[in-house]
């Protein structure tokens, strides 16, 4: 198991290698002068040079490279070109706020998915698992941006029940975002736990636990939901995916104070590092998750970790 | 070893004798899916005819009014007839959703095709790059694509496709290594059939299945994530109608008037529930052991 762990971990490495080289050449490829954005339209060549060589801005463009990602490397992202801070100070300062949304609407879909997709494999083709699958079907075809404006239409314009963006002390400002980016997560984990537990009650043990007289409950928690859910786990984790380009979506629309509405300001600014920093935390962030997902799969199904020692 | 080839061969001649199209004429998702979106379709075609006025004409006296007999879905901030607005509008979406796929599928499908079939360190490669872009969640990649591109629909085209490279690239690579051992291949080889033609005539109508599948369900996530770049204003500029760049400009509206958020938006989900039940039938078709 340790060398299972061990190995996986280490194939971060390279993926983030790879990503930094995207990320870097996305930017590189960005048209436009960045000393000219620092400064404006109308400096001086002689500033603009001098800030050009303070950024090493004219060296090539692998030794940029080499700069760049050892720095990252120690966490130093560069400085933003709006406010001048550190990015990494930008980045800390706004990062607590999208994870507690990620990980609440993460909750919310777990509990409501996983009970939901339950139901509907022990009565499939019932009504109730009729209505679920027609739910769970719309529920993936609604964009979030749209969703999350309907939500402020109703609950806070006509209703008047929750306030409509910003994140403040009360629990009434987590309810629309949080349910505006849980949505299609729900509707993906209540798919998948209902597909992987009808595949799951039909086999050997479950029958041997009905045909031992176990009650229905018991056997379906018991027996058959710990194994359905190997499947869950890991659309979970890629669900993880789609709950951080949703984060962007729904922090613009909320006015929520994350690093999601991070990016999207610093893009409009053109303010490159900061999205540089934002889109690499990220895609740090979802390879973790997906380690976790991997390493949780191995202690749940041990045959795969043996397959790596 | 042998009866599966026989298996997987009487599979694709059942494809073509019929049995996949008597299950696809049996399955309601299919058929409510290919209904829908053949009315969207023709809606986007005709929409010049259909459209009761010109979907950019600014009229302010009429501004944000609800719907009504002259304005069946009401008018935009600009006084702008949100009907006819929406019907352009679908040309915009299926165009960028087509042609990004379209991209995706000969880029990613022609490396997968590669991959697939020489092996060795080329597939290592290929897979390896797949793996970097599969490492950044597509909207973003996308997102971070178009930040550098500038704003505007073709770069959006081109980032929703590059987004979805890696995932063809996938698809065909396993479709292509799931058929390439089989007998018929082997035969095809040894009568000296050159790569190129093992490749077009006997390799990519064996993998078909999948493809489609695919390209019907990322035809959903192209549209979606194009709509959401319009709505962060990385894609289609005013004036043009698109359903994504209608939700952001009536954003500041939403508390006035909640039709022009509402419209655009039930187009977007229509859309892409159509494309969903579709493929989802198309899978059920094409992959029987999920009956």
């Amino acid at each position: 198991m340790f060398k299972y762990i061990l190995r996986r971990t280490l194939m971060i490495i390279p993926v983030m290698f790879g990503v930094s080289i995207i990320v870097f050449s996305i930017m590189l490829l960005t048209p436009g002068d960045p000393a000219r954005l620092m400064l404006g339209e109308r400096a001086p060549e002689a500033q603009l040079e001098a800030i050009r060589e303070r950024l090493g801005l004219n060296e090539p463009p692998h030794i940029q490279y080499v700069n760049w990602v050892s720095g990252v490397a120690q966490l130093d992202f560069g400085r933003s070109i709006r406010s001048n801070r550190p990015v990494i100070n930008e980045i800390q300062q706004r990062l607590p706020a999208t994870i507690e949304l990620a990980v609440l609407a993460t909750l919310l879909a777990v509990a409501i998915g996983i009970p939901v997709g339950v139901l509907s494999a022990m009565r499939p083709n019932s009504a109730g698992d009729n209505v679920a699958t027609v739910t769970t079907f719309t529920m993936l075809a609604i964009p979030v941006f749209w969703q999350g404006l309907m939500m402020m239409i109703i609950f806070s314009v006509w209703l008047g029940w929750l306030p409509a963006t910003g994140r403040g002390q009360s629990w009434q400002y987590y309810i629309l975002p949080v349910v505006t980016l849980g949505t299609s997560a729900i509707a993906s984990i209540a798919r998948m736990t209902r597909s992987t537990m009808m595949e799951t009650i039909k086999l050997d043990y479950v029958r041997t636990a009905r045909s031992k007289g176990l009650s229905g409950m018991r056997v379906v928690y018991g027996h058959a939901l710990r194994n359905a859910l190997l499947p869950v786990v890991t659309i979970i984790g890629l669900q993880f995916g789609s709950l951080l380009s949703g984060a962007v979506i729904t922090e613009t629309i909320f006015s929520w104070p994350g690093i999601g509405s991070l990016a999207v300001d610093s893009m409009r600014a053109k303010d490159f590092p900061v999205v540089q920093g934002v889109v690499l935390v990220f895609a740090f962030a979802y390879a973790i998750v997906n380690l976790l997902v991997d390493i949780a799969y191995g202690f749940l199904d041990p045959r795969l970790a043996t397959r790596y020692s | 070893m042998a009866t599966t080839t026989i298996e997987k061969q009487s599979r694709f001649q059942a494809f073509w004798n019929g049995k996949t199209f008597v299950r696809l004429r049996r399955n309601p998702r299919f058929i409510w899916g290919t209904i829908v979106l053949g009315i969207i379709i023709l809606s986007a075609v005709f929409a010049p005819q259909l459209s009761p006025y010109d979907p950019v004409r600014q009229n302010l006296v009429e501004r944000l009014q609800g719907p009504s007999a002259e304005h069946l879905l009401g008018t935009d901030q600009f006084g702008r007839d949100l009907l006819s607005r929406i019907l352009y509008g679908g040309r915009v979406s299926l165009q960028v959703g087509f042609l990004s796929v379209a991209l995706a599928l000969a880029s990613g499908g022609l490396l997968g095709l590669l991959a697939g079939y020489f092996g060795g360190w080329l597939d290592s490669v290929i897979m390896a790059v797949s793996d970097v872009l599969l490492a950044l969640p597509a909207f973003l990649l996308a997102l971070a694509i178009v930040a550098a591109l500038g704003p505007g629909i073709t770069n959006v085209m081109i980032a929703v496709g590059i987004s979805n490279v890696p995932i063809f690239a996938r698809i065909v690579r396993s479709a292509v290594m799931s058929v390439r051992e089989m007998d018929f291949v082997s035969a095809a080889m040894a009568a000296g059939s050159r790569h190129g033609r093992v490749m077009f005539r006997h390799i990519i109508p064996n993998s078909i299945g999948p493809i489609i599948v695919q390209v019907t369900l990322s035809l959903a996530g192209a549209i979606l994530s194009a709509a959401g770049l319009s709505f962060l204003g990385m894609g289609a500029q005013p004036p043009t109608p698109e359903w994504g760049a209608m939700l952001n400009s009536a954003q500041q509206f939403y508390r006035v008037s909640h039709w022009v958020v509402t419209w655009p938006g039930i187009a977007i989900v229509v859309t892409v529930l159509a494309l969903n039940l579709l493929g989802d039938g198309l899978r059920d078709a094409f992959d029987p052991r999920s009956d």
